[in-house]
């Protein structure tokens, strides 16, 4: 996964992080202060191996995520993370699947060019003859009032 | 006794001969008494398969998830190019433009059909709306549906979009889409019950080549469905999980 450049942004004004993952690795990002508004009626879809690898990505991920397919299989699904989620939040939800439990949660997700956009995501464990064979997530659209919740929230565990 | 087919109760009654019909052709092609048994609503049909009544089904996504998880029917085929996406509708003269100027109390006019009010309820959250905010008012069809709509007796109504598109012209032009899912991925099966397991194959191979004859496109043309694909596992655990992450 490579970093971000300023040329990522497309010429709107960003600003730079560095984000370091829970397997060590590190990556520098541009952040812009813009939210692109989830689609109406629409669900993104995705699913990971049981490593958090992207295996399987539907096209309304593609459009909002801002990469290509290529661009998002073989890679770690922390690609989207936005600088403004508490680690806490994922240590949440990786805890919950890892007990077989479905997660539910608020996402502010980074977009390939540094935007941003807020989803409800579900996440499920893939169970087949009795092996977790990866994990199925669905976002959707989230209300304001619980996205101004959550921003809330995370301000304050970040 | 006769093995037991039954359909989504949400299948348009235009089509009720060609199921008949249909059946016809699975009894012959199988050698087998098979009863044809519509049922009229959901929750009549949801017994039938409790009771282990039920052999074979065209089933809805939200039946077909539970047939294959709690009962171990097995999934065969998926209607070629068709996936399940629900509408929900107002009067075309409402001032209300999008969800989100939904505000909690208003009446919703449903179907107990599962996966389209599951959908249209999901629809709904953007607006803050939920089961304990909007007052249901749940009727036996979509034509009522769209009645209570016109009467002004419901704010939204929910409905299946095929069934949507399949109003009379005259009450379509009254009603407008406030919002339409765009899914894909959730669609109806062809299911056959665990007794059936062993003769998978010979019906998968019934479906799939119905389009290879005149007769078997007159059929498929009856029932509304333009082609049988064969679904393999993965693709039917993949729905499953799919819909269990839009379960509460």
């Amino acid at each position: 996964m490579r970093d971000m450049t300023p040329e990522d942004l497309q010429g709107r004004p960003g600003q730079e992080y560095t984000l370091n993952y829970f397997d060590g690795f590190s990556r520098r990002i541009w952040v812009v202060d813009e939210e692109v508004p989830f689609p109406e009626g629409k669900l993104i879809v995705s699913r990971t191996d049981p490593s958090g690898v992207i295996t399987q990505a539907n096209q309304a991920f593609i459009d909002m995520s801002g990469f290509s397919a290529e661009e998002l299989i073989g890679q770690q699904h922390y690609i989207l993370r936005h600088p403004d989620m508490p680690t806490v939040a994922f240590k949440g939800l990786w805890d919950t699947i890892a007990a077989g439990t479905k997660w539910h949660g608020y996402v502010k997700n980074l977009r390939k060019d540094g935007r941003y956009y807020w989803v409800y995501a579900t996440v499920v464990t893939n169970i087949r003859n009795g092996k977790v064979v990866g994990y199925t997530s669905v976002r959707r659209k989230p209300s304001r009032a619980k996205v101004l919740e959550a921003e809330a929230l995370y301000q304050t565990l970040r | 006794m006769p093995r037991l087919f039954t359909v989504s109760p949400d299948f348009n009654m235009k089509y009720m001969s060609g199921w008949f019909i249909f059946n016809t052709l699975l009894q012959k092609a199988l050698g087998e008494a098979i009863h044809f048994e519509p049922y009229e609503d959901f929750d009549s049909q949801r017994k039938a398969i409790e009771a282990d009544r039920v052999d074979i089904i065209y089933a809805n996504p939200y039946d077909a998830s539970m047939l294959v998880r709690e009962k171990g029917f097995v999934a065969l085929a998926r209607p070629r190019l068709k996936s399940d996406e629900a509408v929900i509708a107002v009067r075309a003269d409402s001032p209300i433009t999008g969800v989100e100027e939904l505000l909690p109390g208003i009446r919703v006019a449903t179907t107990d059909d599962p996966d389209v009010h599951m959908m249209c309820m999901i629809m709904l959250e953007p607006a803050d709306l939920n089961r304990d905010n909007v007052q249901f008012i749940t009727k036996d069809n979509y034509v009522v549906v769209a009645k209570e709509l016109l009467k002004s007796q419901a704010d939204v109504g929910f409905f299946l979009s095929e069934t949507f598109d399949d109003l009379s012209e005259v009450i379509r032009k009254q009603l407008r889409v406030l919002v339409k899912s765009q899914i894909h991925v959730v669609h109806h099966m062809f299911l056959i019950s665990p007794q059936l397991a062993s003769r998978s194959e010979e019906i998968t191979r019934v479906l799939t080549n119905m389009d290879n004859s005149d007769a078997g496109r007159r059929i498929l043309s009856d029932i509304g469905i333009p082609g049988w694909d064969p679904v393999d596992i993965e693709e039917v655990e993949f729905m499953i999980d799919l819909m269990s992450t839009l379960v509460d």
